[in-house]
């Protein structure tokens, strides 16, 4: 498979842009997906049981340590910045905010570029702040795959306009066709038939 | 990615470099925090490349001081999560009350706010008399810090939320004095503490304790360092003993997992199994399912 994780930043509006993408992808998809959204300081799982309610992929909190596979949602725990270490499990830090942020969509996406690499596909949602735009570009340097959600069907478009301004090849996606987008992404020929689209 | 591959050597050699000439270790730290401390340290500082601050940490001790406060990461607060507090005075404090003396130790301290809470909760639990707390850190200046108990006031206002979630029975108020712009902590409080220097990495256990408390620092060790710290909390536990951990950490995925025991739902609160008596029951579970058959 020519990729296997994806990132995916989202501020506000973001969990009715999460739903939209979300709900399209199977039970079996065979990619792991990895989500920062910025929330209140104090999280008591509600988002995830109400997103494991209206999707069939399974969606679970990343926990410290933990491997990240396949076929999984992990969402950032409230109030620490979500990293990925090398042996592709999770780690968390409290050190100060990033962007005014934490956990950061940037923290999530560099530290992940420098694991995965070209096998990483960046995401880009609504939000009404410029996290996750260098975050992006890195991932955009190190040879992975970007999305940013079409600014006109995002709630607050700054975060998109920000991440466009900085990553010149990111794909701009209408909110409804990111998910199918994605699980296109997912099935081998078909991406390599995508990346050759953009190029 | 050549550019990766050489950073992680030049990561590497500078933890390499500090470990030979100051004798902390950080081999075995999740790489990722300490890679965006050492880049956040690159850009404001000025210098270019890892291997330049590789030769500045070996020739300016006060460069050193200022990369482990970067890598120690001492962010805290009175009462953090206090619905962990509260399940402190509701689930452990019972198990406590009948000890004769209960001893208390808050491995990575930082700068002491969680150790003045714990002194609090003591004190209102009619404990603190017959308590005594051993709070230490690696970081000798943080440790000064908690000594002190000086604080900035402009945090009063969260801690004194904190300490009402968390089932404070008292006012808040009554337990330091404000001068300009900072609170002083009642000395009262500080009676019964030890603060010492203790690194978890290199050294070992720490008498027979109660109960442990080690918060928001085992998030910041890699899966080999992290068995190691329970293997030594474990052996530094008396029997029964119990273990704090922060509300995002586990003991679930490392090699001692059979060992601790969770006991308060929704918090990381873990009371250490007893090897002996836990195979002990194995086996009587065993034979006598074989007397059955
Ligand atoms: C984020 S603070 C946690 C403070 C407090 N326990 C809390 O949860 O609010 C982490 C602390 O761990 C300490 N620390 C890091 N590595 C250590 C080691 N090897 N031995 C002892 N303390 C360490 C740091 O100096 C820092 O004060």
């Amino acid at each position: 498979m020519r990729y296997d994780t994806i990132v995916v930043g989202a501020s506000a509006g973001g969990m009715q842009a999460l739903r939209i993408i979300l709900s399209t992808l199977p039970a079996d998809f065979p990619m792991a997906v990895i989500i920062v959204l910025h929330i209140q300081s104090t999280s008591d799982g509600f988002l995830i049981d109400y997103l494991n309610s209206i999707c069939e992929i399974t969606v679970k909190e990343a926990d410290e340590k933990e491997k990240i596979m396949p076929g999984i949602v992990y969402i950032a725990p409230a109030n620490y910045h979500l990293q990925i270490e090398e042996d592709r499990t999770f780690s968390l830090s409290i050190d100060e905010h990033v962007n005014f942020s934490r956990p950061s969509i940037d923290v999530l996406f560099e530290t992940a570029a420098d694991v995965y690499n070209e096998k990483l596909i960046g995401v880009v949602l609504t939000g009404g702040n410029r996290d996750g735009s260098s975050g992006l570009k890195r991932i955009e340097e190190s040879g992975g795959f970007t999305i940013i959600q079409d600014p006109e069907t995002a709630i607050a478009d700054s975060m998109p306009q920000s991440a466009i301004a900085q990553c010149k090849t990111a794909r701009i996606v209408r909110i409804e066709e990111i998910g199918p987008l994605l699980i296109a992404l997912s099935e081998s020929y078909k991406a390599d038939f995508i990346c050759k689209a953009v190029k | 990615m050549k550019k990766g591959e050489n950073e992680k050597i030049e990561i590497e050699l500078l933890l390499q470099a500090i470990l030979l000439k100051y004798g902390y270790d950080f081999r075995t730290y999740a790489k990722s925090s300490l890679k965006r401390r050492i880049m956040r340290r690159l850009s404001l500082s000025g210098i270019k490349t890892i291997s330049e601050m590789q030769h500045r940490v070996l020739n300016d001790v006060n460069f050193f001081e200022t990369l482990l406060l970067d890598f120690s990461i001492n962010v805290t607060q009175m009462f953090r999560d206090p619905f962990f507090y509260k399940a402190l005075r509701e689930d452990i404090v019972p198990a406590l009350r009948n000890q004769p003396a209960i001893k208390v130790w808050h491995a990575g301290c930082a700068t002491g706010e969680e150790v003045y809470s714990m002194a609090i909760l003591l004190k209102e639990e009619g404990l603190y008399n017959k308590s005594r707390i051993y709070a230490t850190d690696f970081n000798e200046k943080v440790l000064k810090i908690s000594k002190e108990g000086i604080y900035p006031i402009d945090r009063i206002k969260d801690y004194t939320r904190n300490y009402i979630q968390s089932g404070g029975r008292s006012s808040f108020a009554d337990y330091y004095r404000a001068r300009y712009d900072f609170v002083k902590m009642d000395s009262s409080l500080r009676k019964n503490v030890v603060f010492a220097d203790h690194n978890l990495v290199t050294d070992s256990v720490f008498g027979e304790m109660d109960l442990i408390v080690c918060r928001n620092v085992l998030i910041y060790f890699n899966r080999e360092l992290q068995n190691r710290v329970f293997k030594l909390f474990f052996d530094s536990l008396s029997d029964e003993g119990f273990l704090c951990l922060g509300s995002k950490e586990t003991v679930k995925y490392s090699d001692l997992s059979d060992d601790f025991k969770a006991i308060a739902k929704g918090q990381r609160i873990y009371r250490k199994e007893n090897h002996q008596t836990s195979k002990a029951r194995i086996r009587d579970k065993k034979t006598q399912v074989k007397d059955e058959v």
